[in-house]
């Protein structure tokens, strides 16, 4: 079970146990991580599960298709680390990936 | 916080009913919440029961909105399975269809709506579906096996997106839809000749402007009588053709109702301490300047915002324009707006390339987008019609200018 740590904008981390095949966002509405809203429950048409991820797995998490990346337009303070996390899904070399929630999804 | 309501009660465990309490715990309410709904779930998603759910990708919890736990860990008393059968505004009760009454200093009605039916004979057979909840779609996935014939009535978001999924699945697919294209109450032409040849060529039987006479069979639907003599055999309906706002309760507790329950900016009804919100709420809708009622994820949530926020007196959410989405097949249409009152349409990019988009204007303005395949002309294109820019068509429709241009150029 890949572990996932969520770190809110005020710099608490929370960590949790991820399943395989779901996805970060999935994962953060399972177990009450505040600061991801998902609207739109992962159809990548809201842009309201912003995360930035840490360096150490950027190269991993890969970069957003076209669509999130357009979708990312739409969210404030988007960085270079930006993804949305319904498009990132966990899968065992994402073992202790770290993601930040932004201060506001909107 | 001294005057605010000790008891809030919400009908309704959908998406709207859910977010007015997530936004209540979340805004530090401390008062008692129950949160009423008639289905056996907890609130859970409904874009994808016609899509990934129907497909078999996703188990039912996965549609939850919270996990099962975060109701007793925020104090929010969830009770499922049970109907509201009526609301005393004098006394400020529920009355319940099993169970005792509930008290509430402030209500928030979050009914939803439910699917019409066809007046027609045989609407009643075993195997005439319709679908709305968790479990109508688990009864029609018991029929939606490969080879099966279904029937789909209605080529609205749900008809075509349930025929998608069948069609995928290896079924026999027919679509009948009254009007002469499809989409026709959500979409522009353009999109509906699109969406009409793009299910045509996953081997569909698409029929516009169809008459239904009603359905044969002996207990389970056989087939599909059409004007004219012409039966469709099936083994599976199902049945889209709109839904219709659930207002008895609220028409019967003396609260205005048209086509939907009437609120206010702040999600008020005709009674100060009773809010509207979701499917049923006949609302402002203020980036068009005229009332109605919106059938989406967008208007539930924003709704369920809207009334806790009124309820505890704080500033509401930052008002969006109506956005909605439909997967159908590898494509992907977003909408931004309304585009009824459109007198003009751009059509951005090449239908036949699977990626372009239709821009509405009204008095040059753009009021409406549809995407698909297109997540940077739905993205600018909210933009647009949030501030009801003025865009050439011309420069829409040129594709070698970007859309972050074409974005840029209208906000200076």
């Amino acid at each position: 079970m890949p572990k996932i740590t969520y770190i809110d904008s005020s710099g608490k981390e929370r960590q949790v146990e991820g399943k395989n095949g779901m996805t970060v966002m999935e994962t953060a509405i399972k177990h009450n991580i505040p600061g991801i809203d998902a609207d739109c429950g992962g159809a990548c048409a809201c842009a309201t599960c912003h995360v930035y991820v840490d360096e150490a797995f950027t190269a991993k998490v890969g970069k957003p298709s076209a669509m999130e990346q357009s979708m990312l337009d739409f969210a404030e303070n988007v960085k270079e680390n930006s993804r949305l996390s319904c498009q990132i899904k966990i899968r065992d070399d994402l073992d202790g990936l770290k993601v930040t929630t932004p201060e506001s999804q909107h | 916080m001294s005057g605010a309501p000790q008891r809030i009660a919400i009908i309704g465990a959908g998406q709207a009913g859910g977010q007015a309490a997530y936004s209540l715990r979340q805004a530090g309410f401390e008062g008692a919440i129950t949160l009423v709904g008639d289905e056996p779930a907890p609130p859970y998603q409904r874009p994808p029961l016609s899509k990934a759910y129907l497909k078999g990708e996703l188990e039912a919890e996965r549609l939850f909105l919270k996990p099962l736990e975060y109701y007793p860990e925020h104090n929010i008393d969830l009770i499922t399975g049970n109907a509201a059968k009526k609301i005393d505004l004098a006394s400020r009760q529920i009355e319940m269809a099993s169970g005792p009454s509930i008290a509430w200093d402030k209500l928030v009605i979050a009914t939803g709506a439910r699917p019409r039916k066809l007046p027609v004979p045989g609407a009643d057979l075993e195997g005439v579906l319709e679908l709305r909840t968790l479990s109508d779609v688990d009864k029609l996935k018991w029929s939606a096996v490969k080879g099966a014939r279904m029937v789909v009535v209605g080529a609205g978001y749900i008809g075509l997106e349930a025929a998608a999924v069948g069609a995928q699945l290896g079924l026999h697919v027919t679509i009948l839809e009254a009007m002469p294209q499809v989409l026709s109450r959500v979409a522009g032409p353009e999109i509906g000749v699109f969406y009409t040849r793009t299910h045509r060529e996953a081997g569909t039987d698409v029929r516009l402007g169809a008459k239904l006479e009603g359905f044969e069979g002996q207990g389970h639907v056989s087939g599909v009588r059409l004007a004219g003599g012409e039966v469709i055999p099936c083994d599976v309906v199902l049945v889209g053709v709109g839904v219709l706002p659930n207002l008895e309760l609220a028409l019967e507790a003396g609260l205005t109702c048209g086509n939907g329950i009437v609120v206010n900016a702040q999600g008020q009804t005709s009674h100060p301490d009773v809010y509207a919100a979701g499917d049923v709420a006949w609302r402002p809708l203020v980036h068009y300047g005229r009332d109605g009622r919106l059938e989406s994820v967008h208007n539930a949530i924003e709704g369920g915002k809207i009334a806790a926020a009124s309820m505890l007196g704080g500033p509401g959410p930052a008002l969006e324009v109506p956005w909605f989405w439909s997967d159908q097949f590898d494509l992907k249409l977003q909408t931004a707006g309304l585009w009824t009152g459109a007198d003009a349409q751009v059509i951005r990019g090449d239908a036949q390339s699977r990626a372009f988009a239709v821009f509405y204007l009204k008095e040059g303005r753009v009021i409406a987008v549809d995407a698909v395949n297109s997540a940077p002309e739905y993205v600018v294109g909210r933009k647009l019609v949030a501030a009801k820019a003025a865009v050439a068509p011309a420069e829409l429709a040129d594709k070698s200018i970007s859309m972050k241009d074409i974005g840029a150029r209208a906000a200076s």
